[in-house]
């Protein structure tokens, strides 16, 4: 019990006193995750809408395997792609490996999957009026699918909310690719398996207290947007 | 429209932040667990950092995985602790000028029980042989680290297969390694830095220590620029002079933790 105590008052501690390290992990957690969300959206729900719209041969195979990459564990992603970034690798000239475009693109590939199946089920559960309805009033097919992705906000939004939920947590792809480097590839989870592995077991917790509020707030923001 | 405004502006300035933090020039440090977890790299290396306006990224991993990452040529130097894997290392024109650049010991903690009864010894695979008869836990940490490869060529010298119940494969760094032999009341082998480190943490006592066999070398070894073009050579040779000269040598010797001298130098 004295432990657990001990984890919330130093995480209040940390929160209040703005400790510049622990200050410096929040960002690059929050930046990588984000903008890694962004990239996945972006590929994400053109995708997702474009499944959930279209009827073609092969379109139940192409949710399965949607399904299963959700499945994809956070190593796998890491081991793949530090094959592909690695001097010896492919892209090695691209120097990415131990950067945070490393860790944005192995946290894209886990999100991408999750912000599409989303989608999917958002834009097939859509009041199917939405599109046939803006077309007749003379929008054009683009302007109808804005229409569209619009009125399912609420799904698309839970979609980027679920896939910055997962990058945001995860440590496999973010300690393989980024590999904890102090002020600069170091993030939440990272910083917290490192605690861990040093018995500061209080510390570790306290920063993953840290770690929720700051999903909290992301999520607060967000749900802002969903209200609209 | 204004969600997408917004989250352009996030992007902007996401993108901005990252930008700025790749600016310095920046030395890719390989190192073992022992070096970043003792503390002692966080003294050592903002007065060079400093000095030749750089960042230096340290990558803490087990001895094993860092001397890959010299080969892959994904680091600019590494500094690590086993010398037959550093000399291959160099023998294949991987690394070139490795130099010493301090030292501490190995030692065996045990719980204070100590049901193999080897309180005393100074001969570690003496240790080892007397741990396996009595089949008493032990927590191998089972990395392929640099105490790792000490502690198999003890069990080699012992002439023993470790293998059975008591014989604990962890494939952790030092410090949880400590901690699970703490919990499961079992012997290990701990570089004596990282025990120091953990003494608050753990009631394990160090019962088999002063053996030859038990020395442990850190040496620095900058990638060789002819395998790997890209390698920041000027720097990682800086580096490694820094870490050799008089005043890397100085805080390293004047390093301590919880009273303790962590490193010893080469007199």
């Amino acid at each position: 019990m004295g432990f657990l105590f001990e984890s919330f008052q130093h995480a209040i501690s940390l929160i209040l006193s703005f400790d510049r390290e622990v200050f410096n992990t929040v960002w690059t957690s929050l930046y990588t995750s984000t903008v890694a969300i962004l990239l996945a959206a972006a590929v994400g729900v053109p995708f997702g809408t474009f499944l959930g719209l279209g009827r073609f041969a092969g379109r139940r195979a192409v949710l399965t395997l949607l399904n299963t990459l959700m499945a994809l564990p956070t190593v796998v992603v890491g081991l793949v792609l530090f094959g592909l970034f690695s001097r010896q690798g492919p892209l090695g000239s691209w120097g990415f490996l131990f950067t945070p475009w490393a860790m944005i693109a192995g946290q894209m590939v886990l999100a991408t999957p999750i912000v599409a199946n989303y989608t999917v089920a958002a834009v097939a559960g859509a009041d199917p009026r939405i599109m046939t309805t803006a077309l007749t009033l003379g929008a054009s097919r683009l302007r109808a699918m804005r229409q569209l992705l619009l009125e399912t906000r609420f799904g698309i939004i839970a979609a980027i909310v679920a896939g910055f939920g997962r990058v945001i947590a995860e440590v496999g792809v973010a300690m393989m690719l980024g590999g904890n480097i102090r002020g600069y590839t170091r993030t939440m989870t990272t910083a917290i398996a490192l605690e861990t592995s040093k018995g500061e077991f209080a510390f570790g917790l306290a920063l993953g207290i840290v770690l929720l509020t700051v999903a909290l707030v992301v999520n607060l923001f967000l749900n802002l947007l969903q209200q609209r | 429209m204004k969600t997408v405004r917004i989250l352009a502006v996030l992007l902007t300035l996401s993108l901005f932040f990252g930008h700025t933090a790749l600016a310095a020039e920046r030395l890719r440090l390989a190192t073992t667990t022992s070096t970043e977890n003792s503390g002692l790299l966080s003294v050592l290396l903002p007065p060079f950092e400093k000095a030749h306006d750089c960042k230096v990224d340290v990558i803490a991993v087990g001895t094993g995985k860092a001397i890959k990452l010299g080969e892959t040529g994904d680091v600019d130097v590494i500094l690590v602790h086993a010398r037959a894997q550093e000399d291959r290392f160099v023998a294949e024109g991987y690394g070139v000028n490795r130099r010493d650049v301090m030292y501490n010991d190995f030692v065996i903690l045990g719980p204070t029980e100590d049901p193999a009864d080897i309180k005393g010894l100074t001969d570690g695979a003496e240790a080892l042989k007397k741990i396996a008869a009595a089949q008493a836990t032990f927590v191998s940490r089972g990395d392929e680290s640099g105490t790792h490869s000490k502690e198999k060529s003890l069990w080699k010298a012992a002439g023993i297969t470790p293998a059975g119940q008591w014989y604990l494969e962890a494939g952790r760094g030092m410090g949880e390694v400590i901690t699970m032999a703490t919990e499961r009341r079992g012997y290990t082998l701990a570089d004596r830095g990282t025990y120091i480190a953990y003494k608050s943490k753990t009631d394990l006592q160090v019962l088999t220590e002063g053996d030859k066999a038990l020395f442990n070398p850190y040496g620095v070894i900058p990638v060789n620029p002819k395998k790997h073009p890209h390698v920041k050579i000027e720097l990682a040779e800086a580096f490694a002079g820094y870490l050799t000269g008089a005043e890397g040598q100085s805080i390293i010797a004047n390093y301590r933790k919880n009273g303790e001298q962590l490193f010893f130098l080469y007199k």
